[in-house]
C-alpha cells in the first residue's frame, strides 16, 4: 500500500453492504461488530443505516463503511444504491428459517449479476445461539444439526457451505447474541479484499476472492487465483 | 357544576383588569324557580354567606361588567367581571380563596354536564340569573345544604386551606372507585401473551377485552391489517364483525361514522380501501378519535404513498397489506400508544419547541442556513422530542402532522435510535406530498465533544434524565419501560435533513458534520443540552403565586404549543410522590383526559366558546380560546374562578412575552 496515510499502517476504506431477509439479524451483527452490543427485540431498521468501524490487520487497517439495509420487501428496490461500488457484501440468513436462505441466494445472484465485479461476498447464517451448536465456544460449528431435540436449526451447515463453495463465497455461522464468529466474518472480509481494489476506492480489475471460510489463511499478497467467475472487469 | 361562558365580545377594553373577583356559583340548569333570591334554609351563617355570594349574580349579567383583555395584535379575550360593589361583598368569601360552595356536588357532574349546559344555553349569560331560590329538588342542593350545615366549624377551617388542594388529590385518595374510567389503565400497554398451553384463549380474550383502547385497521375486503392489541388470530373474528357492520352501511350509501356500545365509543374512518376503527373507553370525542385514526392512516401513507396503496387494492382487492407494511407495526403502535397515553401534541395538533433565547435560536438557524447543502429540502434540529430549529425553502412549510410522524419514528419507536449510526430513510410526508418519497438523513448527536463521529452517538449511556429535569431530588428509581422511553426521548439531540434526491446521502452527511462542528464550536450544542436539561418550566417559575397546577398554551399562528412541567405529585411526578410508574401513567392520563374533555367542549360543533370554566370534584379547569391562542389549565378543585382566571392571565401574558423563546416563528428560510 503505497498511499498510506498518517498511521504507521496503511489504511483504506472498504464499502460493505448487508443484505438479507427481514429479521435475520443484519443490524444485530453490525451492532455487535461496531459496538460489541446486543439488543433483544430490536425494532426493524427503516431504510438503511450507515456505520463505520475499523478493522486492524497485521499489515494494514481497514475502515469499513457499512450500509446496513432494511430487509423488508418494499426496500428491495433501493438496494442497488447501497451495493453499487461496494467492495464487500454480507448476505445474511437465519439458521432457523429456511426461506431466509432462499432469499439470501437471490441476493447473491443479484450481487453477482449487478454489483461491482470484484465484490467479496460472505454468506452468514445467523442465530447460532438458537441451535445446539450455539454454545460451542471455539472453532467450527461443523456438526450438522437439524433434527436434534430442542434444536431450532432448520438449515444445515453442509447445505449452506456447499452452496458457498459453489458460488465462491466466504461462509460463516454466527451468533450476534453471543458474539460468536462475528468479528471473524469482518476480519475474513478485510483479508479477502484484494489490495488492488483498495487503492482506488472502486473494485477495478480486482479478481474475485474465493476464500473458503478459512478466514486467517487468506493470503493477502497479490490478487487471488482467477478461478472466480468475474475475474476481470473492463 | 360551575361553569360559565362568554360568547359575546364585550365592550370597553381594559389592558390589565384587576383580578376579577369570583363569580357566584351557577346553580344547575333547570333550577325550578326564576329570579328571586334566597336560600331554602339560610338560618346558619354559611347559608348567609352563600346568599351573599349568590346575590350578586344578577348584577353581573349586565354587560358593563364584562371586561375585555385585548392584545396588541387585536385579539381579545373576555372575562366577566363583577362590579366593585360585588367585590367587597364577596370579599369575605374570596379571602379564603373559596368562592364556589357548590363545587363539591355540582362538580361531580363533571364536564359532561358542562356540555349539556352549553347545548341548551343559547344565551348562556342568562344562566347566571338562575339563582337557587328554593332548595332545588333532587339531591344536588340538598347535598349542598346538608353538607354545609353539618360541617360548619370544622368545614370553615378546612375551607381556609382548601385552595391548596391539588387537582385529582381526592380521586387519588379515594382509589379506584372514582377513577373507574381509568381502571385497568396500568396494564393498558401490557402485551397479551401468545397462544400457549398456559394461557387459554378465553383468558387472552378477557385480557384483550379489558383494554380501554383499541385501534384496528382492515381492508374493505375484510382482511385484517393491524390491531394494537392481540395477535390477528385472536381478533380476526372481531375484525370480521366490524367489517360486516361497516359494509352494511356502505351498501346503504350511508357510511357509518361511529356508534356506542356500553361505555365504549366506536369511531370508524373509511380511507379509500381501508377501514380504520378506534374503540375507546377513555372518553375522547369523535373528532379527537378521528384525528387519531387520521394519524395512523398518514403513517400508512408515509410508508407506502397513496398511489402505491391504491394500486395494491385496485389490482387485488383481497391483498394482505401486512406484507407491504411489514416492519411498521411498531410505528403504528407507538403512535397509537402516544394517543392512549394522552399526547398534548396530538390533542392540539401542534408541536412543542425547545425554549431558547431568540439570539441563540438565531445563531443556530444561521449556522444551519449557512452550511446548507444545495440538495436540502428541509432541515431540522430536534432535542428531547422538541423542535430546536427548522430551515425550509420559502415556498414550503412543514405540516405538523408530518412532523408528528417523523418524531414518532425517531423518538417514540426505538428502531432508529437503537441501530445507531446515521440513517437514510425513504419516507413519504403525506401532508407535503402523498404521492412520492422524500429521503431523510437522521443522526443523533451524542456526548461527542468531537463532532464528526456520529457513530459514537449511541455509545453514550442513557443519562438519568429524571434527575436533571426535576428541581427536587429524583422521586423514585422506579420507572417503567414507558418512563425510560420518555427519558431516552428527552435527552437525544437529532439532526434531520430531508432531500428529494435519494443519492444525496453523503452530501447531507457532510452538511451534518459541518453543522455539528459549527454548533459545537459556537457553543450552541451546549446551550441546547442545557435547555433540554432544564426541562419545561413549572408554573411557579412562570408566575409565582399562581395556583394553577398545569397548563397547555397553543399558539395558533405558529401551530406550536408549550406546557408546564409535569413534575408534580398530582401528575405522578415530583419529589412528594412515591408514585410507581403505573400510577404515574394513570395520573398523566387523568390530566390528559381532562384536557381532552375541555378541548372537546371548546371545539364542539356550533359551540362558539371563548372561555369555559369547569369545576369538578377533582379539579377545576379553564379553557380560553382567542384567534391567537388556545389556553387550557387545571387547578385544584377549590380554587376560585377569580384565581384561576387571574393565573390564566399571568401565564398567557408570560407566554406572549416569551413568544419568541417558546416558539419558532417562521424558522430559517432560504
Amino acid at each position: 500500500m503505497a498511499d498510506s496515510a498518517n498511521g504507521p499502517k496503511p489504511s483504506s476504506s472498504v464499502k460493505l453492504v448487508l443484505l438479507g431477509e427481514a429479521a435475520v439479524g443484519k443490524s444485530s451483527l453490525v451492532l455487535r461488530f461496531v459496538n460489541n452490543d446486543f439488543q433483544e427485540n430490536k425494532e426493524p431498521t427503516i431504510g438503511a443505516a450507515f456505520l463505520t468501524q475499523k478493522c486492524n490487520l497485521p499489515t494494514r487497517t481497514i475502515k469499513f463503511e457499512i450500509w446496513d439495509t432494511a430487509g423488508q420487501e418494499r426496500f428491495a428496490s433501493l438496494a442497488p444504491m447501497y451495493y453499487r461500488n461496494a467492495q464487500a457484501a454480507l448476505v445474511v440468513y437465519d439458521l432457523t428459517k429456511p426461506t431466509s436462505l432462499v432469499k439470501a441466494k437471490h441476493w447473491v445472484a443479484e450481487l453477482q449479476r449487478q454489483a461491482s465485479p470484484g465484490i467479496v461476498i460472505a454468506l452468514v447464517g445467523n442465530k447460532l445461539d438458537l441451535t445446539n451448536d450455539g454454545s460451542g465456544s471455539g472453532g467450527d460449528a461443523e456438526s450438522a444439526g437439524g433434527d436434534d431435540l430442542g434444536d431450532a436449526r432448520k438449515v444445515s451447515t453442509e447445505e449452506a457451505k456447499t452452496y458457498s463453495e459453489e458460488e465462491g463465497l466466504l461462509f460463516f455461522e454466527t451468533s450476534a447474541k453471543t458474539g460468536f464468529n462475528v468479528t471473524e466474518v469482518f476480519t475474513a472480509i478485510a483479508n479477502a479484499i484484494p489490495e488492488t481494489s483498495l487503492k482506488s476506492a472502486r473494485g477495478v480489475a480486482a479478481s474475485h476472492a474465493a476464500g473458503r471460510a478459512e478466514e486467517q489463511r487468506v493470503n493477502l499478497n497479490g490478487p487471488r487465483d482467477p478461478n472466480a467467475k468475474e475475474g476481470c472487469a473492463c | 357544576m360551575d361553569m360559565d361562558t362568554d360568547t359575546d365580545s364585550a365592550p370597553p377594553t381594559m389592558q390589565t383588569p384587576p383580578p376579577p373577583p369570583p363569580l357566584p356559583p351557577r346553580p344547575p340548569r333547570r333550577s325550578p324557580s326564576g329570579g328571586s333570591l334566597g336560600l331554602a334554609s339560610p338560618g346558619d351563617a354559611l347559608g348567609n354567606l352563600l346568599q351573599l355570594q349568590v346575590a350578586p349574580a344578577t348584577t353581573a349579567v349586565s354587560s358593563i361588567d364584562i371586561s375585555t383583555l385585548s392584545f396588541p395584535d387585536g385579539s381579545r379575550g373576555t372575562f366577566s367581571r363583577t362590579a366593585s360593589r360585588t367585590t367587597t361583598r364577596a370579599a369575605s368569601a374570596t379571602a379564603s380563596g373559596y368562592a364556589t360552595p357548590t363545587h363539591d356536588t355540582l362538580g361531580a357532574l363533571g364536564p359532561l354536564s358542562a356540555r349539556v349546559n352549553l347545548a341548551d344555553g343559547s344565551d348562556s349569560m342568562s344562566l347566571m340569573s338562575f339563582a337557587p331560590t328554593l332548595r332545588p329538588p333532587g339531591d344536588l342542593a340538598s347535598l349542598v345544604a346538608g353538607e354545609l350545615n353539618r360541617k360548619s366549624p370544622a368545614w370553615m377551617l378546612l375551607r381556609s386551606q382548601s385552595a391548596t388542594v391539588q387537582p385529582f388529590e381526592t380521586s387519588v385518595e379515594r382509589g379506584p372507585s372514582t377513577t373507574s374510567a381509568l381502571a385497568g389503565f396500568e396494564s393498558e400497554f401490557d402485551d397479551i401473551p401468545d397462544r400457549s398451553a398456559v394461557t387459554a384463549d378465553e383468558d387472552r380474550l378477557a385480557l384483550w377485552k379489558a383494554k380501554l383502547k383499541h385501534y384496528m385497521i382492515l381492508s374493505s375486503a375484510g382482511k385484517p391489517i393491524y390491531s394494537r392489541h392481540g395477535d390477528l388470530g385472536l381478533v380476526n373474528s372481531y375484525m370480521g364483525i366490524v367489517q360486516t357492520i361497516i359494509s352494511f352501511y356502505e351498501g346503504a350509501q350511508n357510511p357509518l361514522l361511529g356508534f356506542t356500545a356500553g361505555n365504549a365509543r366506536f369511531v370508524i374512518a373509511t380511507e379509500g380501501p381501508l377501514y380504520l376503527v378506534a374503540i375507546s373507553r377513555l372518553g375522547e370525542s369523535d373528532a379527537q378519535l378521528r384525528s387519531q385514526l387520521d394519524a395512523l392512516y398518514m403513517q400508512i401513507l408515509s410508508t407506502l404513498t397513496l398511489p402505491t396503496l391504491q394500486n395494491i387494492f385496485v389490482h387485488r382487492p383481497s391483498t394482505d397489506l401486512r406484507k407491504p407494511l411489514e416492519g411498521t407495526e411498531s410505528l403504528l403502535s407507538s403512535l397509537a400508544d402516544s394517543f392512549t397515553r394522552g399526547s398534548p401534541s396530538a390533542l392540539l395538533g401542534a408541536l412543542e419547541c425547545l425554549r431558547l433565547r431568540k439570539s441563540q435560536r438565531h445563531s443556530i438557524n444561521n449556522a444551519f442556513l449557512k452550511l446548507r447543502s444545495d440538495r436540502l429540502l428541509y432541515g431540522l434540529i430536534v432535542a428531547g422530542g422538541k423542535l430546536v430549529s427548522v430551515i425550509r425553502p420559502r415556498k414550503h412549510s412543514l405540516h405538523p402532522s408530518d412532523l408528528q410522524l417523523i418524531f414518532n419514528m425517531l423518538f417514540a419507536s426505538g428502531g432508529i435510535k437503537a441501530g445507531g449510526g446515521e440513517n437514510w430513510i425513504p419516507l413519504c410526508l403525506p401532508a407535503f406530498n402523498n404521492r412520492g418519497y422524500l429521503y431523510m438523513y437522521v443522526s443523533f448527536f451524542g456526548d461527542e465533544s468531537s463532532p464528526g463521529s456520529p457513530g459514537s452517538a449511541r455509545n453514550k449511556p442513557a443519562a438519568p434524565r429524571e434527575a436533571a429535569e426535576q428541581p427536587h431530588p429524583p422521586s423514585s428509581p422506579l420507572s417503567s419501560d414507558e418512563g425510560q422511553a420518555e427519558q431516552a426521548e428527552e435527552d437525544e439531540i437529532a439532526i434531520i435533513l430531508i432531500s428529494t434526491d435519494k443519492e444525496s446521502f453523503f452530501e447531507l452527511k457532510e452538511m451534518r458534520d459541518s453543522v455539528a462542528h459549527q454548533l459545537a464550536k459556537n457553543g450552541s450544542l451546549a446551550i441546547i443540552k442545557e435547555a433540554v436539561r432544564s426541562g419545561r418550566p413549572s408554573v411557579a417559575a412562570i408566575a409565582p403565586g399562581v395556583q394553577i397546577s398545569h397548563f397547555l398554551y397553543k399558539s395558533r399562528a405558529n401551530v406550536q404549543f408549550c406546557m408546564a412541567s409535569l413534575d408534580q405529585p398530582a401528575f405522578g411526578g415530583g419529589s412528594g410522590s412515591i408514585a410507581s410508574s403505573s400510577s404515574k401513567m394513570v395520573a398523566r392520563r387523568r390530566l390528559m383526559s381532562l384536557y381532552h374533555e375541555l378541548h372537546a367542549s371548546m371545539h364542539a360543533k356550533h359551540s362558539h366558546l371563548k372561555v369555559l370554566h369547569c369545576v369538578g370534584d377533582a379539579a377545576a379547569s379553564l379553557a380560553w380560546i382567542t384567534p391567537v391562542f388556545e389556553f387550557y389549565c387545571v387547578a385544584g378543585p377549590n380554587i376560585s374562578r377569580a384565581l384561576v382566571t387571574q393565573g390564566a392571565n399571568k401565564i398567557v401574558q408570560w407566554a406572549r412575552r416569551e413568544e419568541e423563546r417558546l416558539f419558532i416563528i417562521g424558522g430559517g428560510v432560504f
